[in-house]
């Protein structure tokens, strides 16, 4: 079995650890970091619930390499509240009923929190582009659509 | 799922990425975005013993003009392409095609070079690449060489790249005064591959008639399409609806389509038809715009 050591900052803290060649990095997340918020759903690049940041980019996670993440920079949905306190995409998605299985959330935040850093002001073009490769089976996305719009707003007048 | 054992490596250098792939022999695979690897040694439709990273090499992630080129980097992401002011501007066709492929984030780790190395018909930028005259630049054990883009596609998931041999960089000619180009693609949903795709692009001469022509299919056969039969008709004449009709006609004659989920022989062979005669307005449009 080849085995490798990787570095991996994971929502700001720092991990070292032994891992196969063949772990995924949606596999790394939840059974050795045990970050169980990163959704495993199609397993085949599809679904978008394993959706994490890598340097700052939502990518799927279960066609990530977990040795690809070496010296990376991975953020989770876990890393989105900080001390205690929503970030503004956890609260839009409260406040606009955007789930309702919650499956399909996780990933949904990921992409949405990194479209927002990159356009603080999204059209619901924008916002419908971007989220195109996270699948949602229950809401119909009309809901997520304002959850991400309710974030922006909340983003805008804070600032 | 779990993709079988195998080893990875990540070099640092193009030189010790190359001599690990002649060390490792057949077995040994390029790893570059893996959206379409990974995916494929999870399904157990593919296997490799060892990948090679090239990640971790600097200098593949440019996009520059130079001496007469557009001059893509192998790893130069699907979204860097898609938003590079550059491209935007002066190569709509590369922009148009970038952004169809799979969705968002496969395009954040998906790169140019690995969609033309896998050599599936089913991906974009083949027919984009073939329509624009692209060549690729490939490193092995005896230094660099230039494929053109004709000789490049030689079979289903085979092109003329040895086993030990990286897409270090695609090289696309810059277009002159009055080109365009456009890709269009028809998908049943974001994220899957094309029912059926064509490429275009064009250079208009004084008169407005077709200095030089390319066109592209996607998934129209065991290997990218290149439509020579509707370029040569195209060559000299003054784009209408009736020449383009007949252009998009003779491209659809060279579309050997497989029958699917996506659609019948007839079905996609039609609508090869129908997207060329729309890329060749596009990209007439876009040609008289510049």
């Amino acid at each position: 079995m080849a085995m490798h050591r990787i570095q991996v900052k994971v929502n700001g803290a720092a991990h070292e650890s032994e891992v196969e060649s063949r772990l995924l990095l949606v596999h790394y997340l939840r059974e050795m970091l045990r970050l169980t918020g990163t959704h495993i759903g199609c397993d085949t690049t599809h679904c978008g619930a394993c959706t994490v940041l890598l340097d700052g980019r939502p990518v799927k996670s279960c066609t990530v390499l977990a040795v690809q993440a070496d010296g990376r920079d991975v953020m989770t949905v876990e890393g989105l509240e900080k001390d205690g306190k929503l970030d503004p995409i956890q609260e839009g998605f409260f406040q606009e009923h955007g789930l309702q299985c919650g499956y399909c959330t996780p990933g949904m935040m990921m992409t949405s929190h990194a479209l927002l850093k990159a356009n603080p002001n999204p059209s619901e073009g924008d916002i419908r582009q971007a989220i195109s490769g996270n699948l949602c089976r229950c809401t119909g996305y009309v809901n997520i659509i304002k959850s991400v719009q309710h974030a922006a707003a909340a983003a805008r007048s804070r600032s | 799922m779990i993709p079988p054992s195998f080893d990875y490596h990540s070099p640092k250098t193009l030189s010790e990425a190359i001599g690990l792939l002649s060390k490792l022999g057949e077995g040994a695979k390029v790893l570059s975005g893996g959206q379409s690897l990974l995916p494929l040694m999870k399904l157990r439709l593919g296997s490799a013993s060892h990948l090679v990273d090239i990640g971790r090499i600097p200098g593949l992630e440019e996009i520059k003009e130079e001496g007469g080129f557009l001059k893509i980097g192998g790893r130069v992401r699907e979204s860097d392409l898609e938003h590079n002011a550059v491209v935007r501007q002066k190569y709509p066709i590369l922009a148009d095609t970038a952004a169809v492929i799979a969705d968002p984030l496969v395009r954040n780790m998906a790169t140019v070079g690995g969609n033309l190395a896998h050599g599936d018909p089913a991906n974009d930028h083949p027919a984009t690449m073939l329509a624009l005259g692209a060549s690729v630049v490939a490193q092995g054990p005896k230094g660099a060489r230039t494929i053109p883009i004709d000789g490049f596609f030689t079979g289903l998931f085979e092109t003329a790249l040895a086993h030990d041999e990286i897409l270090t960089e695609i090289r696309i000619p810059a277009p002159p005064p009055k080109s365009g180009g456009a890709y269009v693609k028809l998908e049943r949903k974001v994220g899957d591959f094309a029912t059926a795709g064509a490429a275009a692009q064009l250079t208009l001469g004084p008169g407005g008639e077709v200095a030089r022509v390319g066109i592209g299919l996607t998934n129209a056969g065991l290997t990218p399409v290149r439509a020579t039969a509707a370029e040569k008709f195209l060559q000299g004449k003054k784009l209408d609806e009736t020449t383009v009709r007949q252009a998009a006609r003779l491209a659809a004659d060279a579309a050997d389509p497989s029958p699917d989920r996506r659609g019948s022989v007839e079905y996609k062979r039609e609508m090869a038809r129908v997207l060329t005669a729309r890329a060749l307005k596009r990209a007439a449009s876009r040609a008289q715009g510049a």
